[in-house]
């Protein structure tokens, strides 16, 4: 048997060595070294099983060998939450690092505007919530130091002889006292982070997860006898079949999940303590995988406890007292390190998390009121803080020692019920403020308000036991005599559970009244802003502008953050703003941004409705107003408006571009087609010029010429004048036409006149004969057009036909028909036709087919397109079997061309 | 301003449906553990019909295990790089 002596012996070195851990972890994170394990995805999730306390340790056998599979609900929740990490815990985590939360009050009360009361009142139910679960957790202590103490009296559920139950408490409360304030309030600031702390509390995690493994191996081959054998033994138990009923089962699986989130110390490890938030993502898989181990053999330990164990043993003990009665000392004694471990650290995290609402929402407020200037004057205000954390602590742990000693404690588990009963309330407030951006400040308050009330009177007094706190007469006929009150049958309903009666009624009571005040209430600017930056925080990394303009001067603020946040920190922190402000040296400027960046960095040590306060002190009036919200909004939709201006703007300039470049091709074409243009026309005048120029030399120079020479040079020369009389004549036309310059002269007339006045004019005087086929009947239609101007491009047709057609006997075809509003007169010959890659070209100026002798400059058939066009019609080259064809397409009932018509009429004026 | 595409390359899409399947995760396991609400208690029914402790507890355990084991696969495939699945409403 181990004595007490050699216990405690073993107890103290424990300690000794967790505080050596600590403190090794503290230098290190002091220094900057050891990184890879303070900052790791492992000690965090370890950090997190202080979830498991000695309730889980010891109270969930005595939880299953009362009520069978029901303890697993307290874990199943806790594995439902990390698991589903991407819906809340991710954005709950963003929200604590943006806003550099330092409690769940904290975390409230900036979402509700920064509002002090909001925290008062979170901080009290916290208090209340919390402190029977710090003296249930001295009381399992003192409980397996007094099996030890007394073996046998323990075993058979008696109360200690000779083990001074109280003492013990004290003592361990007061070294659990000493330990929180050494590592818990060693120094101000840096996100409140402890390493120390959080390390240790791995060590334990790892520790209370070996001592159970081992006990429940040790139940499970070396006293049952194996896996089957233990299911076996399992069945045949008074706790054998499946006896949970629905209701128990989901609500103490919500309410478990709820507390999760809600719980002040698993507010501490998982959101305030968190460096990264990838490790959330590992917890999640993680640290269910924890609670499934811890949780893996308390059925088989139940069970076995019962057959083993004598009649009455307190079944919350199971743990030490089955290897104690089989006498393996060792085991027992690493199972009460175990449960010691899963008490201390619980108690620890939550006193540090408790202390820091405490002390940030209770003390430093008063201290503030009092002294109304204090937030200007001079003067380190850290020890303040650091001494009100250290109060806090003693009194939070004084708390817990004293409900220890008047309770007298109950079974583990039903208080552990209670009081996760008690935080849950913080939800709605906690969930609305992240999801909902209609939550406001008095919905918090009030939801918060009804849902505490109900608790207190549905699950915590009725706990004391009948006529304790509530009179029977209570129970039985309700609050005042009012039959709806009744604590466990609200509103006249009854045969309900009362635990899920009371969980039920409390939580949708405060939900219901929290979103229905919210709904009528208007929330303060600065609400809205708050409220706008928790609900987006996934969105963007803008910390917002929470301060108008401000007044307040540099040195003022210099002096206060020198206080709070100690002279180096705050000469760094300025220095950084500065910098970031563009100034070289010197203090930055008071902008909004700075004053809120401060704010910020101030609340990280005293939390925001302190630092909020302190800061207003300097600045002074009201923070924000509601047309600086608007102002926000404003600048933000004039961003995305200017940025889609510029969008647009871009998309029109690369149009723009483009349709220079194109415009640019076109010149750099006609350009071309210019020089080539005029190199023709000097070759076209040459020829002509040089042989008058040769004939008249002759003429001028030779002597005693004979008449007929004479005259037959002159007529050369008269033949060459014509000829260019003619270029220049086509050229004026061609020019006149292209510029849209000419006069047309619009008649009524005949389709079959103007085709015998082109015919008797291109054929007269001609060398070869050409044979015309006609077809009279068609050619009746009426045209009203430039009649003049159409027999000029039949001329030019019908006397190409007869100059080029190259068939022995030249035949030219002339059909006429109607299409779709216009006529088509088809010139077809017999002759060779335009090979394929010359018709693309052929109305091209001064285009000439190779190799085909005339005398032609190549100037009718482009003189003959433009006049078609001016006309409104067109004239296209056909391919066709063999020979030439050419269509002119004359329109009947239209005006020739809009555009032609009126240049001619502005040319014509 | 940068906008998000509307059709991502294959790696991006399958990214996309892993991060799914962690957000689909909670309500499967939710749903398995609610399972036991259709199980008979040993007052309402017939004693034979009342499931033995070693089933329910192979059962919830085996749930446990198995949400153990898709959570540490998904976290496995989707922990590298966090940066675009941030913005991801």
């Amino acid at each position: 048997m181990v004595s007490l002596n050699q216990l405690v012996a073993v107890c103290l070195l424990y300690v000794a060595g967790l505080f050596a851990v600590a403190f090794l972890a503290e230098r290190a994170a002091m220094r900057g070294q050891a990184r890879w394990l303070l900052r790791s995805p492992l000690v965090y999730t370890l950090s997190l099983s202080i979830y498991c306390t000695a309730w889980t340790f010891y109270g969930a056998v005595g939880y299953a060998a009362r009520s069978g599979l029901e303890y697993v609900t307290i874990y199943l929740g806790p594995s439902l939450v990390m698991i589903g990490w991407w819906w809340v815990l991710r954005r709950l985590v963003r929200v604590g690092r943006s806003q550099r939360v330092t409690s769940v009050a904290d975390l409230i009360s900036a979402r509700y505007g920064k509002s002090n009361t909001l925290a008062f009142v979170v901080t009290c139910m916290a208090v209340v919530g919390v402190t029977p679960y710090i003296a249930l957790q001295l009381q399992s202590v003192v409980l397996s130091l007094a099996i030890f103490a007394t073996p046998d009296a323990a075993l058979s559920g008696q109360a200690s002889g000779p083990f001074n139950s109280a003492k013990a408490a004290f003592w361990v409360a007061a070294g659990l006292a000493v330990f929180t304030v050494l590592f818990g309030t060693r120094n101000l600031n840096v996100n409140e982070r402890h390493p120390g702390v959080v390390i240790a509390v791995a060590v334990e995690a790892v520790v209370k997860l070996i001592a159970l493994l081992a006990v429940g191996a040790f139940v499970v081959w070396g006293l049952a006898g194996g896996v089957a054998e233990t299911l076996e033994r399992i069945d045949a138990s008074a706790i054998g079949t499946w006896e949970v009923a629905g209701g128990r089962w989901v609500t103490l699986t919500l309410l478990a999940a709820v507390a999760f989130l809600c719980l002040p110390r698993m507010f501490q490890v998982m959101v305030v303590e968190n460096d990264d938030e990838r490790h959330l993502q590992t917890a999640s898989w993680a640290f269910p995988l924890y609670l499934m181990l811890m949780s893996l053999f308390v059925v088989p330990i139940a069970v076995v406890g019962l057959n083993l164990l004598p009649e009455g043993s307190n079944p919350d003990l199971f743990v030490l007292s089955l290897p104690l009665s089989q006498g393996q000392n060792g085991l027992a004694m690493l199972a009460f390190l175990g449960g010691f471990s899963s008490a201390t650290s619980m108690v620890i995290v939550a006193t540090l998390a408790l202390s820091t609402m405490v002390s940030n929402h209770i003390v430093m407020p008063i201290w503030l009121a009092r002294g109304r200037e204090s937030a200007t004057q001079s003067g380190d205000v850290r020890h303040v803080v650091i001494l009100s954390r250290r109060l806090s602590i003693l009194l939070i742990m004084t708390l817990g020692y004293a409900y220890y000693r008047i309770s007298g404690g109950g079974a583990l588990a039903a208080i552990g019920t209670i009081s996760f009963g008690g935080v849950a309330q913080f939800l709605p407030a906690m969930m609305g403020g992240l999801f909902w951006r209609g939550a406001t400040r008095t919905g918090a308050l009030c939801g918060l308000g009804v849902g505490f009330a109900l608790w207190v009177f549905t699950m915590l007094l009725p706990s004391f036991g009948v006529d304790a706190a509530l009179s029977a007469q209570t129970f039985e006929q309700g609050l005042l005599g009012l039959g709806w009150l009744r604590p466990q049958a609200l509103f006249g309903i009854t045969g309900l559970d009362p635990t899920v009666h009371a969980v039920v009624w409390s939580l949708t009571l405060n939900a219901g009244v929290f979103v229905a005040v919210s709904l009528f209430t208007f929330p303060s600017p600065i609400e809205r802003l708050q409220g706008a930056q928790f609900v987006n925080v996934l969105d963007h990394a803008d910390p917002g502008r929470g301060w108008a303009a401000s007044a307040a001067g540099t040195e003022d603020l210099m002096i206060m953050a020198q206080r709070i946040l100690g002279a180096e920190e705050a000469r760094r922190f300025f220095l950084s703003e500065a910098r970031a402000q563009g100034q070289q040296g010197g203090l930055p400027e008071p902008t909004p941004r700075f004053v809120q960046g401060l704010e910020r960095e101030l609340a990280a040590a005293v939390g925001a409705a302190t630092a909020h306060a302190m800061v207003g002190q300097i600045v002074g009036g009201a923070s924000v107003s509601v047309q600086d919200l608007l102002a926000v909004a404003d600048e933000s939709a004039q961003m995305l408006e200017y940025s889609s201006q510029l969008e647009a703007k871009s998309r029109e300039i690369s149009q723009t571009a483009a349709q220079l470049r194109r415009a640019n091709e076109k010149l750099t074409q006609l350009s071309a087609q210019k020089d080539a243009f005029l190199s023709q026309i000097s070759h076209e005048l040459r020829t002509p010029m040089t042989s008058i120029r040769s004939f008249s030399e002759i003429l001028r120079d030779a002597r005693g010429m004979k008449a007929a020479d004479k005259s037959r040079y002159a007529s050369i020369i008269h033949g060459e004048t014509i000829r260019l009389t003619r270029l220049l004549d086509d050229l004026l036309d061609l020019s006149v036409l292209e510029n849209g310059q000419v006069t047309l002269n619009l008649r009524e007339g005949r389709l079959g006149d103007v085709l015998d006045q082109a015919l008797t004019t291109s054929l007269a005087g001609a060398a070869r004969p050409l044979d015309v086929a006609r077809d009279p009947q068609a050619e009746g239609i009426l045209l009203h057009t430039d009649l003049d101007r159409l027999a000029q491009v039949f001329i030019n047709l019908i006397s190409n036909a007869q100059k080029y057609c190259t068939a022995e006997n030249p035949r030219l075809d002339i059909s006429v028909r109607v299409v779709a509003g216009e006529v088509q007169i088809d010139f077809i010959d017999n002759g060779s036709g335009i090979p394929a890659d010359e018709r693309e070209v052929i109305f091209e100026k001064f285009f000439r087919i190779k190799g085909v002798e005339g005398e032609g400059a190549g100037l009718g058939l482009s003189i003959c397109r433009e006049i078609m066009h001016r006309l409104g019609g067109n004239i296209t080259y056909m391919a066709h079997g063999t020979g030439a064809g050419f269509r002119v397409s004359v329109p009947t009932d239209q005006q020739p061309q809009e555009g032609a018509d009126s240049l001619a009429r502005s040319a014509a004026s | 301003m940068a906008q998000t595409p509307l059709f991502l390359e294959r790696r991006s899409y399958r990214r996309r449906r892993l991060m799914d399947a962690v957000r689909f995760l909670p309500f499967l396991v939710l749903a398995l553990w609610m399972v036991p609400l259709l199980w008979s208690l040993p007052g309402e029914a017939r004693t034979e019909d009342a499931v033995p402790m070693s089933t329910a507890l192979r059962y919830v355990f085996g749930i446990w295990v198995l949400m153990v084991a898709a959570g540490w696969a998904l976290w496995a495939r989707t922990r590298t790089p966090v940066s675009d699945d941030k913005q991801t409403p």
